[in-house]
């Protein structure tokens, strides 16, 4: 038992992480937040070293300097699109750290602690599936490998087989808590962790990083209860909670259950179509006739994709809109919740740009304005305003909530090609006679808009 | 009571207190959320340090520094790549006021 000061300070720590993701109510107080969360991580760490005066602290310094110089230089650097992978290794290597830690807690459970041992058991094979599996959606988004489904024939049998061995392997921990066995089991997780990921694909890769986050949690709560140390129970609990939450959100969002993600192609279908593209006639018009249209609209939505950020083009989008306000055409943007590749990924790429916050609308808010919107300019998307979501039930986005673009009287949709989006489906409103295409690189196609939008 | 039932007590607890805060959350700042998350979950780091101030062994002192390398990463990485968004979550206003200063 460690020292009451020291308990007590533990809890300081704890209400700093709760205060830290209720203050994410508000982009205003959100900030302030996350600085009291890093405050209350330094206090943990300090009160740990002075309550449980760790051996080997030099080594330990060494290596605490390494991981924050690590950590704090691969977060300065990373672009705003690469976002869901920093987070997915991070949550990896938290998944790991925990794994390992149950690991040499092993060697202290004794024989008859039973739900000290199932909670070692679970922090080990949990922690070893959430390690494997966020590597392999690293590798996924960083388009390190295909971003399709990955499958092979046997590969659901050997994943129940290695579901079933880790069952067998934790129990054996548990009558007989042996290093060898918890090791055994620590790969047969790493094993399970690839063999979930591998078989997910396309717009599902995300919600995957949201689950396994809230593996790590559950981590290192379980990590937390071994240790008999209440501030990782409920920090990881916290966080389980967070993510599993975020988790169910994000699938509600696209109209699909979190099962059928996960094992969707397994069984024959997932959210990734043919990837074909027809030849059929579209209509596609200049720069000049697409400023035409949006100057003399009354009210224009905009629907940013991940196209547009991929091309670094808000700063240009952000500019064509304040030239379109100054002339008095009211704009909104219309934000999907998957747009981007993380839920809410686009509202951190806008506000890069530093479009206000309060221009950004919801689906569910904006929905019910698109009948009485002149011009909606997607630009950068495709599946978030599909209406085979809607009206083709055998789309594999069929039942995902869309943007009713289609709505509008006029759409203009700025697109590298004709190729498909994240989904590879066919989006049937590129054909609607009310559709223009303007095609080419975001970028360069909206610096045309603006320019062409202040002549006219 | 004894300390499993406490400590079971305090997990059902936070999870209660988990969902509620984060019911909350506004859906602009779900990416930062994940991220905030992600960084709390980075304290597993002092569970690092504690077993490796007990190890005896050098093998498990080597596991051990590496837990504390990942779970380091984890947390710094975590706090300062949130910090990094949710700083450009401010308004204009706020910019403004401090170029002024």
């Amino acid at each position: 038992m460690i020292a009451t000061w020291a308990q007590i300070g533990y809890l300081v720590s704890a209400v700093c992480f709760i205060v830290a993701l209720k203050a994410l109510s508000s982009p205003r107080t959100a900030r302030t937040g996350n600085l009291l969360g890093a405050a209350g991580a330094v206090l943990a760490v300090l009160i740990t070293f002075i309550a449980y005066k760790p051996h080997h602290l030099v080594p330990i310094l060494i290596a605490l300097v390494i991981g924050a110089v690590g950590g704090a230089i691969g977060s300065r650097r990373v672009q705003m699109t690469h976002m869901p992978q920093l987070v997915a290794l991070f949550n990896g290597v938290g998944g790991g750290a925990a794994a390992l830690v149950a690991l040499m807690e092993l060697g202290e459970v004794e024989s008859g602690e039973t739900v000290a041992a199932i909670a070692t058991a679970f922090t080990i094979v949990v922690g070893a599936i959430s390690f494997s599996g966020s590597i392999v959606t690293f590798a996924k988004l960083q388009e390190l490998m295909t971003t399709r489904p990955v499958t092979f024939p046997g590969l659901p049998v050997l994943f129940v087989a290695g579901i079933l061995g880790a069952i067998a392997l934790s129990g054996w921990l548990v009558s007989d808590p042996r290093v060898w066995v918890g090791v055994l089991l620590c790969l047969v997780g790493l094993a399970v962790g690839v063999m979930l990921v591998l078989p997910v694909g396309g717009a599902d890769v995300p919600i995957v990083i949201s689950l396994l986050n809230a593996f790590t949690g559950l981590t290192v709560a379980a990590g937390g209860y071994v240790l008999g140390n209440t501030l990782l129970l409920v920090a990881g609990t916290l966080v389980g909670a967070a993510g599993t939450l975020l988790t169910k959100l994000m699938a509600d969002a696209m109209g699909r259950s979190v099962f059928n993600i996960l094992f969707g192609a397994v069984r024959g279908g997932s959210t990734l179509g043919a990837g074909t593209v027809s030849d059929r006639p579209v209509i596609s018009g200049g720069a000049q006739d697409v400023a035409i249209l949006l100057a003399y609209a009354q009210r224009v939505i905009i629907v940013p994709g991940y196209g547009l950020a991929v091309a670094q083009a808000q700063h240009t989008l952000r500019e064509l809109v304040e030239v379109l306000q100054g002339r008095g055409v009211k704009v909104d943007y219309a934000i999907h919740p998957v747009a981007g590749r993380m839920p809410g990924h686009m509202n951190v790429l806008l506000a890069e740009a530093q479009v206000p916050y309060d221009q950004l609308r919801e689906m569910d808010e904006i929905n019910p304005d698109f009948k009485a919107t002149d011009v909606v300019l997607v630009v950068g998307a495709n599946d978030v305003v599909n209406p085979a979501a809607r009206n083709t039930p055998s789309a594999p986005i069929y039942g995902m909530p869309i943007l009713n673009a289609d709505e509008a009287q006029r759409v203009i949709f700025l697109k590298r090609s004709m190729r498909p989006g994240f989904a590879g489906i066919e989006n049937e409103l590129l054909y609607d006679p009310r559709t223009t295409l303007l095609f080419g690189d975001a970028k360069d196609s909206l610096t045309k808009l603006l320019a062409a939008v202040k002549t006219v | 009571m004894t300390e499993s039932i406490a400590l079971l007590t305090i997990f059902v607890l936070a999870a209660f207190v988990g969902v509620e805060v984060i019911s909350k959350v506004s859906s602009t700042l779900h990416t930062p959320l994940m991220s905030g998350a992600n960084a709390i979950h980075g304290v597993i780091l002092v569970g690092a340090i504690i077993v490796t101030g007990q190890a005896d062994s050098a093998l498990v002192v080597i596991v051990g520094l590496l837990a504390v390398v990942l779970a380091t990463v984890n947390m710094v990485g975590g706090f300062v790549v949130t910090d990094r968004m949710l700083e450009m979550f401010r308004g204009p206003a706020a910019r403004k006021k401090e170029l002024h200063k």
